[in-house]
């Protein structure tokens, strides 16, 4: 089995004097979607927020790559090939498509990459309709379209490790379906993934392996077939409450 | 009192007496300084509002007072030379003036939120300035002089030893009536300020009106000051009063700890000290030449802000140790209710409510009601209109069309304020509180509605009686839901789980009939959530009507009498939940699998 | 007032329009990047006027010695940073642009006697030493409190401007300077005297303004400062910092700042303190604009520069009222057209 890309030991982080995540371990491997399910509330935005750099951690270890990072900065995990779409998308609204697409490759251009048209290119391949509207402003697009630019240009900064904050949020069954059916094509070109949803049944489709966070601590892990399976599941996050 | 409290008065009062006459002149200056920072701490530490201003009030106190009293009563217009040209005449009229000013001044710019207000009180601080040096009548840039030697009680206030005792009275004065105030009432809605107004608003609280009366105040406050430093200089002229000196009064009240009444003091107190003395350290080191003080001074002031962006006041406190506060709560009679519904009455009935932001309907002919003693719930997946729908209801943001009817009558375009009025009332997705105030203050701010007593009463402690009923009604809540234990404690230490309790007693703490509770259940643990419904069962058999928005269904299954689903900001299902939970739509929204 | 006159005035207002402009730009942008107000913009122009007048009268400007301190302390505390953080690889660029390259400034003109040098490389000269000061102030005095409120931001904006006054007062002396104007010749449109220097203002504003535009519309650095004023957290998650988008936000300010100050020293005596008055109506300019549009402070401050010109022909002694009273109206027309509704997440 191939060392994972991503390995958080015993995190734990802190609102002022409230814990928020305690003692959250995991791991991701490159061409594996790991999927980490859970009600509202239970820790999964601060777990990403902590391993991306953007909170501070008041205990534990994330390594990326096989190394320990210790310093809590965004920058340094984008450099390194981590990139975050988070819930709010946090899309540039008064800015055309093609800009946030292009700021998507910020880091890489730093770093002395030219390929960003190319890779532009790559993501209008998965994405066409972002093509279609390429010089719209991000704020007139629709939910849909928003998630596929933030996707998309979290992309342009070809990740080693991609992190989706509740891809299907707000979004139309259908519309989750072609979501859901990129990430998983996603997969295959080695990128690993880390799915953080509270769409369980969709999430635990197309993931190799889950965590089932609860009020935050991980309640349950297991490859995501055994999960589906595991009535503890079906009661709470499949089903819909079972009988009362 | 506090013994350190009580060595600082001592020493006060003995101070010019044994003091040197520089120093008690120093005194003078901090404490007129004060008085100022004191306003500035209410407006700005404690309400959230930059003024650059306040040097022009002080300039109106002070130029009212030099242009009457120097001006002989028959070259005064009529209606003025009718209040001769006595000092304490000249004050009233400088305070009526400056109330009138910070009025308009006030309602061009506090409706305004961010960054005008900063910016416009620069306008208008360097407007008055240029208007005190340039009107003939103000002396010009020479200023005023021979302005009269203030009497008290028939002695003359000739020298600095006595005019001390004056403005040190003035100010402990102007800290007391601020204490009491912030200790109040009116206080805990000028403190509500910095949570947001949306808050404030559903709780009852006038925001427009709660920043203007701090606004009111810290102009008054440096209109007295200017009035004493005109008749402790005895000559006045524009330079005390410009944009400078205002920028210099809110480092004061930055630099002391804007947040504590007591900052100004320590503020001004440091400020005036630090300049002082650097005028009298630097020229022996760098020599004369140069302007070393304003340097030395500036880096200071960013070293300090960098080492204690609140100020120095609570590092100043964290040496002394604090008592605890009062542990106790006054006994005192229930505050009336209002009057209740009857159990099965229609509460609220809402129908064909649309809402759109742009192009996109957010909640699309939407219909639901609630009756007395009913749980209600309305769920779906997030991002359906669920929010919308809620913030609708209470009036953050009214439908674009249809109707919100309460107890029979239409409440849509209402502001949140009316709408807590008819006993609506609410708790937040994201929780809302006063992190630094106690549970019982922020529970008492549910009850703000409840009260009447205003900001002069408060000022001087004479609503004692309705704030005992108040904290005992707060209390009364907090006993309610379980949560007696943690009266005293800061809002923000407790839990997550716990301050949405918190926040149910604030808004039952209101006496509503109508409960509207967004997300209740977001991050409790299972025990919590076990106790919340236990509470709003409860609250249910004594007849309480509750819309609960909620995304947790399994929460909501064992709880709600009725649901509604929401999906795409349409209603998909409406029935009991055993009925809802095993519709198609339903479940289809809920689950949209991926094949 | 005749037309003569009228268009004289006109002349003039617009002259000084377009430095409020620029300067009103700087502070836009400042804020919307950093929330920082920048009230020590002001100290820029003077510095940059005053270090090009120390140069023609065969000064050192002091402004070189506060490059070579601020330098040092920069230098001093982001290598001790890089050695605990065990990030040395930066400790070479750390030092070249704090260390080095001050030193370099300051050999050149100790020895190469800038006095004798052509009025273009004095200019350059003086800008390349102020500009580099924005940044510096930057990591010194803001990037600490990033995370502050804008209060704090702002009282530690006026304590640094106390601070540059008093520097600029130690440096230059209290008497004001002028410099060499660019441009000698005088021009007779239709029986309006238009002298060279006005246009030089209005010309390299203009160009200066354009190519603003165009590093903000066509250049992906331009476009990340942009992307992190519109929302900071989704600028970060590009891996933008908000350092490297702080400092260069106040490396532009200082820019703009101390190639204002170039352009009006030869039209007005410029004085240690000039400068806070003038980053003032840049102010009111930018508040007209909301500080969120740049087109619209452009025009507000243009419109504080013509409302300047002829308030001081008719009653010059309320000059200073009537401009910084002119927010009023703008904010009432504010408080009418804008709906302020609190985001519940």
């Amino acid at each position: 089995m191939t060392d994972p890309i991503l390995e958080v030991n015993d995190l734990c982080v802190s609102y002022g004097k409230v814990e928020a995540l305690h003692h959250v371990s995991l791991k991701v491997r490159a061409g594996e979607i790991v999927t980490v399910i859970g009600p509202n509330g239970a820790g999964k935005t601060t777990m990403l927020s902590a391993i991306m750099g953007l909170l501070p951690r008041t205990r534990g270890e994330v390594r990326f790559l096989g190394e320990a990072q210790p310093a809590v900065e965004v920058e340094h995990m984008v450099a390194m090939g981590m990139n975050l779409v988070p819930e709010k998308r946090e899309l540039f609204g008064e800015m055309s498509v093609e800009d946030n697409l292009l700021l998507g490759a910020f880091m890489r251009h730093r770093l002395g990459f030219r390929d960003e048209r190319e890779t532009m290119e790559q993501v209008f391949a998965i994405f066409p309709r972002l093509k279609e509207r390429r010089q719209q402003h991000a704020g007139t697009l629709s939910g849909g379209e928003r998630q596929m630019l933030a996707v998309g240009r979290a992309l342009m900064a070809k990740p080693r490790l991609l992190m989706l904050d509740e891809p299907s949020l707000g979004l139309a069954p259908l519309i989750v379906r072609e979501i859901f059916h990129i990430i998983a094509d996603l997969k295959k070109t080695g990128v690993a993934i880390l799915l953080v949803e509270q769409n369980a049944r969709a999430a635990l489709q197309i993931a190799d392996y889950g965590y089932v966070l609860e009020t935050g601590e991980v309640a349950l892990e297991g490859p995501s077939d055994e999960l589906e399976d595991d009535p503890k599941v079906i009661e709470s996050y499949l089903g819909l409450g079972g009988k009362h | 009192m506090h013994p350190v409290l009580a060595g600082f008065l001592a020493a006060l009062a003995v101070g010019p007496l044994v003091l040197p006459e520089f120093y008690v002149t120093l005194l003078n200056y901090i404490g007129l300084y004060s008085i100022v920072a004191l306003g500035l701490v209410l407006l700005t530490g404690v309400g959230g509002l930059t003024s650059f201003g306040q040097a022009a009030f002080v300039g109106v106190g002070a130029y009212t007072t030099a242009f009457l009293t120097t001006t002989p009563a028959a070259e005064l217009p009529a209606w003025l030379a009718v209040f001769g040209s006595s000092p304490w005449v000249a004050l009233a009229v400088g305070l009526v003036l400056t109330a009138a000013i910070a009025l308009v001044l006030g309602f061009l710019t506090l409706r305004l939120s961010g960054h005008y207000l900063p910016l416009g009180t620069i306008a208008w601080g360097i407007s008055l300035y240029f208007l005190f040096g340039n009107v003939g009548f103000l002396g010009g840039h020479t200023g005023i002089s021979g302005i009269p030697v203030l009497e008290v009680f028939g002695t003359e206030l000739r020298e600095s030893r006595h005019f001390y005792y004056l403005i040190w009275l003035v100010l402990l004065g102007a800290v007391w009536l601020t204490r009491n105030l912030l200790d109040s009432r009116e206080g805990r809605a000028i403190r509500a300020l910095k949570g947001g107004t949306v808050m404030a608003e559903a709780m009852g609280v006038d925001t427009a009106r709660s920043k203007t009366v701090i606004f009111l105040i810290a102009a008054l406050f440096a209109c007295v000051s200017g009035w004493l430093y005109a008749h402790l200089q005895r000559f006045v002229n524009p330079t005390p009063f410009g944009l400078h000196i205002g920028i210099e009064y809110l480092f004061m009240a930055v630099i002391g700890g804007a947040a504590n009444v007591w900052g100004a003091l320590v503020g001004a107190g440091v400020i005036t000290i630090l300049k002082q003395w650097l005028q009298d350290v630097l020229p022996t080191i760098f020599g004369a030449s140069g302007n070393f003080e304003v340097i030395v001074f500036g880096l200071l002031m960013i070293l300090v802000l960098h080492r204690a962006r609140e100020g120095l006041w609570p590092l100043l406190t964290r040496l002394v140790p604090t008592r605890e506060r009062a542990r106790s709560v006054p006994a005192a009679a229930p505050l009336p209710r209002g009057v209740q519904a009857g159990n099965g009455d229609l509460l609220l009935e809402v129908t064909d409510a649309v809402k759109k932001f742009g192009g996109l309907v957010a909640n699309d002919r939407m219909g639901l009601s609630v009756r007395a003693g009913e749980i209600m719930a309305l769920i779906g997946p997030n991002g359906a209109g669920k929010s919308t729908m809620f913030n609708l209801i209470s009036g953050v943001s009214p439908p674009t069309s249809g109707s919100v009817r309460f107890r029979g009558e239409e409440i849509a375009g209402l502001t949140s304020r009316e709408i807590a009025r008819r006993g609506m009332s609410r708790t937040f997705q994201h929780v809302r509180l006063l992190p630094t105030m106690t549970v019982l203050e922020n529970v008492a701010i549910g009850a703000h509605l409840r009260g009447r007593r205003g900001v002069a009463a408060a000022s001087l402690h004479l609503e004692r009686s309705e704030e005992a009923q108040l904290l005992a009604e707060a209390a009364r809540q907090i006993e309610h839901v379980g949560l007696a234990e943690h009266m005293f404690d800061q809002a923000g230490s407790l839990a997550l789980g716990k301050q949405r309790i918190v926040e149910i007693a604030r808004a039952l703490a209101s006496d509503p009939c109508l409960l509207l509770l967004d997300e209740p259940a977001a991050g409790l643990r299972y025990l919590e959530k076990q106790a919340l419904a236990g509470l709003l069962r409860k609250l249910r058999g004594e007849g309480m009507g509750i819309l609960l928005v909620e995304h947790d269904m399994d929460f909501v299954m064992g709880l709600a009498d009725r649901v509604v689903v929401m999906e795409f900001g349409k209603k998909i299902a409406e029935g009991l939940p055993e009925h809802v939970q095993n519709d198609p739509a339903v479940v289809e929204a809920y689950l949209g699998g991926v094949d | 007032m005749d037309l003569q006159i009228a268009l004289l005035l006109g002349q003039d207002g617009v002259v000084n329009g377009a430095i409020y402009a620029l300067l009103a730009l700087a502070l836009v942008l400042v804020f919307a990047v950093t929330r920082v107000i920048f009230i020590p913009q002001g100290e820029f122009v003077a510095f940059g006027a005053l270090t090009l007048a120390s140069f023609q009268v065969g000064r050192t400007p002091g402004t070189l010695w506060l490059l070579l301190g601020m330098g040092a302390a920069v230098a001093a505390i982001d290598i001790a940073l890089a050695l605990k953080s065990g990030a040395r690889r930066r400790i070479p660029q750390i030092a070249f642009w704090n260390l080095v390259y001050p030193l370099l400034a300051a050999g050149l003109v100790f020895f190469a006697n800038p006095q004798q040098w052509p009025l273009a490389l004095q200019v350059v000269a003086a800008l390349a030493i102020v500009v580099p000061l924005g940044p510096m102030i930057y990591r010194l005095a803001y990037q600490p409190l990033a995370e502050a409120t804008v209060l704090v931001l702002l009282i530690v904006s006026i304590a640094v401007h106390l601070t540059l006054v008093g520097l600029g007062l130690l440096f230059f002396g209290a008497e004001g300077s002028r410099t060499t104007p660019f441009s000698e010749a005088s021009f007779d449109l239709g029986g309006i005297i238009v002298n060279g220097q006005t246009l030089w203002v209005i010309g390299a504003s203009a160009v200066l303004i354009v190519v603003l535009y165009v590093f903000f519309e066509r250049t992906l650095y331009g476009k990340a400062l942009r992307a992190t004023a519109i929302n900071r957290t989704g600028a970060r998650l590009m891996g933008i910092s908000t350092v490297m988008a702080g400092k260069l936000s106040f490396l532009l300010a200082a820019a703009i700042g101390a190639f204002s100050g170039v352009l009006i020293a030869p039209i007005t005596t410029v004085y240690y303190d000039t400068g806070f008055l003038i980053g003032l109506k840049g102010f009111v300019g930018a508040i007209v604009g909301g500080l969120a549009s740049y087109p619209v402070a452009a025009a507000g401050a243009i419109l504080v520069g013509l409302l300047e010109s002829f308030s001081s022909f008719w009653a010059s002694a309320f000059k200073e009222v009537i401009v910084f009273t002119l927010i009023i109206p703008v904010l009432v027309w504010r408080s009418l057209t804008t709906h302020h509704v609190e985001e519940d997440e």
